[in-house]
């Protein structure tokens, strides 16, 4: 498959990553979106990754290892995404016990 | 690479002292003694006395501004931690050392992002230092304003962390590699667009790291939100160490691309310091005007990366450790008063004279008041700016700007000066009146000769 399609699938997840947080009102689906965005940036980096041992291969032939890198970024990224979602969703129940609602709108307090 | 392994072993070691000791004074103690041998060995690292040998594959690569840089912001934690201490044991839920053993944590993030060689490891010192600052924004449980921070920093924080790893994959897709030193190198012609996407969203994530405008939005309601104590870390070694992450990289993977970025670049710093000083005249609180105040201060580190050469270099370090100083010596005085507005300092010259000339001699530091640091640090910005030449509308706009500031950070010492008012301050301790004498007496002493600081820059 050409790279293009990767491509075009990865960024229309981001998209919909993005949109999803600036648009929604639910921290929880907020939430989601933010791993919606972290897994369409897996999806190209792993897309990536076969694309360069392609290449790579097409020149040398015998390069096995290039490329391999993009793919332990995946492994770090998926790390760093559940610490961040233990942090978060511990954050939200936080604020679940204080004002029993996940919705973004009752976070005007500071503005005043 | 001490800096790194010693912060995470006392993170650790901090962490287990809780269930040890349950006096709050000796878990103090104990992260005092903890911050000094960090700073020791750095310092052996910084002068090539001893350290630890990790083959770490390119990964991280030591400069002398990066091990400075370490040393300041190890130095300066320790400071913070003499002044600061009584502030985090007065938080209610957690032990201290649960606290303390998070902010080495997030040493040991400043440590990877200023050493980075590798968009990996930028990716990985950001998150270690970004993940336990949403814990100590939210570390006021019961408090809604503390919650609704700490949610607001999460989320925005973790939005802009999706947006900076799209901007790394892309460049990854560009270049076949995550190596700062190769991608400079690496030339592929026809995936210049995707180099320079990437590298565009690497700049926005990284705008809203260091609370630049147009994405600075969050920043005055998460510093307002959090503890003022944590408030206090967040907006001196925190930024900072992003700053430091920003310059280096635009130093050199910004400089792979052919595409000029010095225009994004100053539109930016205009708006930033635009925004940050005219907002920062209209508020009551004196945290909030803080929060606008830093602001506008990043916008200013800004011209470190607008205008790269080596005196801008100089300068950021200047910068950051004036800053910090300046910064942390206001919010530790602001921790213990009663009232955050302007009129909370009335009078505070007549109760507490040591506190409010210390307070005053760090305001006018921030202002850029010749004779301290502030002075100097701004002077080197604008010298770099001058220097490249070019664009030198920003220079102006920007001593513009600065002398906006002078306007707000007057009206505190005029309060504590020239108001009657009972401000008062309880339970202030000697220990806590000489820090911030000593910080003030550097202040002024690097005001006088800035040197004495850059000298370690090059070794």
């Amino acid at each position: 498959m050409p790279i293009n399609l990767y491509i075009f699938v990865s960024l229309a997840l981001f998209a919909i990553g993005v949109i999803g947080v600036l648009t929604r009102r639910n921290v929880i689906i907020i939430f989601m979106c933010i791993e919606l965005m972290l897994n369409a940036v897996n999806l190209l980096l792993v897309a990536f990754s076969k694309m360069h041992l392609a290449e790579m291969a097409a020149k040398l032939p015998g390069a096995t290892n290039n490329g391999v890198d993009g793919q332990l970024f995946v492994f770090f990224i998926m790390v760093v995404a559940a610490a961040e979602v233990t942090v978060g969703l511990a954050i939200i129940v936080m604020m679940y016990r204080n004002v029993h609602s996940v919705d973004v709108n009752f976070l005007n307090r500071l503005k005043n | 690479m001490n800096a790194i392994i010693f912060s995470a072993v006392f993170g650790v070691l901090l962490m287990f002292s809780s269930f040890l000791f349950q006096n709050k004074s000796t878990q103090r103690n104990i992260a005092i003694v903890a911050i000094v041998l960090l700073l020791l060995a750095n310092f052996a690292e910084q002068f090539g006395i001893w350290r630890i040998q990790v083959n770490n594959h390119g990964m991280l690569h030591f400069s002398s501004f990066g091990l400075l840089f370490n040393s300041i912001a190890i130095g300066i934690t320790g400071l913070y931690f003499l002044l600061s201490g009584k502030d985090i044991e007065a938080i209610d839920s957690g032990s201290p050392a649960d606290y303390y053993a998070l902010i080495f944590f997030i040493l040991c993030g400043v440590a990877v992002s200023s050493a980075y060689n590798s968009l990996l490891m930028l990716f990985i010192g950001i998150e270690i230092i970004s993940i336990p600052l949403y814990i100590l924004t939210g570390s006021d449980k019961r408090n809604l304003k503390s919650n609704e921070a700490a949610l607001k920093y999460f989320l925005m924080g973790s939005f802009s962390t999706g947006i900076m790893l799209m901007g790394i994959t892309l460049i990854y897709g560009a270049k076949a590699t995550f190596n700062i030193d190769q991608i400079t190198e690496m030339v592929h012609p026809g995936r210049e667009a995707w180099f320079n996407a990437g590298l565009l969203l690497l700049l926005i994530s990284l705008a809203f790291k260091v609370s630049a405008a147009p994405f600075h939005f969050w920043t005055p309601d998460v510093y307002d939100g959090a503890p003022t104590v944590f408030t206090s870390f967040m907006a001196t070694i925190v930024k900072a160490a992003v700053f430091v992450a920003f310059i280096r990289l635009y130093a050199t993977v910004f400089s792979a691309s052919k595409y000029d970025w010095r225009l994004i670049l100053s539109i930016i710093v205009a708006a930033t310091l635009f925004i940050g000083n005219i907002t920062a005249i209209f508020q009551q609180s004196v945290k909030r005007m803080l929060a606008y105040s830093s602001i506008a201060q990043a916008g200013f580190m800004l011209f470190a990366l607008y205008a790269y050469n080596g005196i801008s270099k100089e300068g950021l370090i200047l910068y950051t450790f004036g800053y910090s100083v300046a910064t942390v010596g206001i919010f530790a005085v602001l921790g213990r008063m009663k009232d955050y507005t302007f009129e909370g300092f009335n009078g505070l010259a007549r109760t507490q004279p040591i506190l409010a000339a210390t307070t005053s001699i760090f305001l006018l530091s921030l202002a850029g008041i010749p004779l301290t640091i502030g002075f100097f640090s701004k002077y080197y910005m604008l010298a770099a700016a001058v220097k490249n030449g070019g664009h030198l509308w920003l220079v102006f706009f920007a001593i513009l700007c600065a002398v906006v500031s002078v306007y707000y950070y007057f009206r505190v010492i005029q309060s504590m000066y020239f108001k009657t008012g009972d401000a008062d301050t309880p339970f202030v301790t000697p220990l806590f009146k000489w820090t911030l004498v000593a910080m003030a007496a550097i202040v002024i002493l690097l005001g006088l000769f800035p040197n004495l600081l850059l000298q370690y820059l090059y070794f």
